[in-house]
């Protein structure tokens, strides 16, 4: 990771919080997973943020993407598929918080 | 507020895959796409392309191709950056008209 990104604030297996917030803005964090909680499952690396790439912004420093995995059961109040079934969705750093 | 593209986790139908052909017309809004982005024009990102296009009005969003929905997006980034003028775009749509009437 280079020195332009942001410093690493989650490792793999901690509960983290996905902030519930919309901001006007081009936003990359789907609806449906704002303010639930899950289990950071690896750091992807870090990249220009594209909230910011979208206005033809440098999107520097770089922000730590990780894949995030939710409980399917969380999710969806009438999941019928089995307990274990999680999902996991890629998310920047600056859209999450300790869980 | 929810954007009409942000549409995880909503009732819908089944996915049915189609198999189609592009018209020549679809293949060259890619290869625009291509040429203003490469390093060396860098006139539009692929993230201002997103913006845009989620920028639609819903029920544009809805009405709309996917490459439709490109075009569109394509020409307001172009607006945005200053790149072409309402102007000219508008002057040039007009003139191919012109030219198809005859």
């Amino acid at each position: 990771m280079s020195a332009a990104s942001l410093s690493v604030q989650f490792k793999p297996g901690a509960r983290v919080r996905v902030r519930r917030t919309a901001p006007p803005g081009h936003i990359r964090t789907p609806w449906y997973i704002r303010g639930q909680i899950g289990e950071i499952e690896r750091l992807c690396g870090a990249f220009a943020n594209p909230e910011e790439l979208a206005y033809n912004r440098s999107g520097l420093p770089a922000q730590p993407l990780y894949r995030v995995r939710f409980c399917q059961q969380e999710l969806w109040p009438d999941y019928a598929g089995a307990p274990r079934d999680t999902l996991v969705v890629e998310i920047y750093q600056h859209w999450l918080e300790p869980g | 507020m929810r954007g009409v593209h942000d549409m995880g986790g909503l009732p819908a139908g089944p996915v049915e895959p189609v198999e189609h052909d592009y018209a020549f017309w679809e293949k060259r809004v890619d290869a625009l796409m291509t040429l203003l982005s490469e390093p060396k024009r860098q006139l539009l990102r692929v993230d201002e392309l997103r913006r845009n296009i989620e920028a639609l009005p819903p029920d544009a969003y809805d009405r709309m191709s996917y490459y439709e929905r490109w075009i569109s997006a394509i020409a307001h980034t172009l607006l945005q950056r200053g790149v072409i003028t309402t102007d000219e775009l508008g002057r040039r749509i007009a003139e191919i008209e012109e030219r198809q009437a005859e």
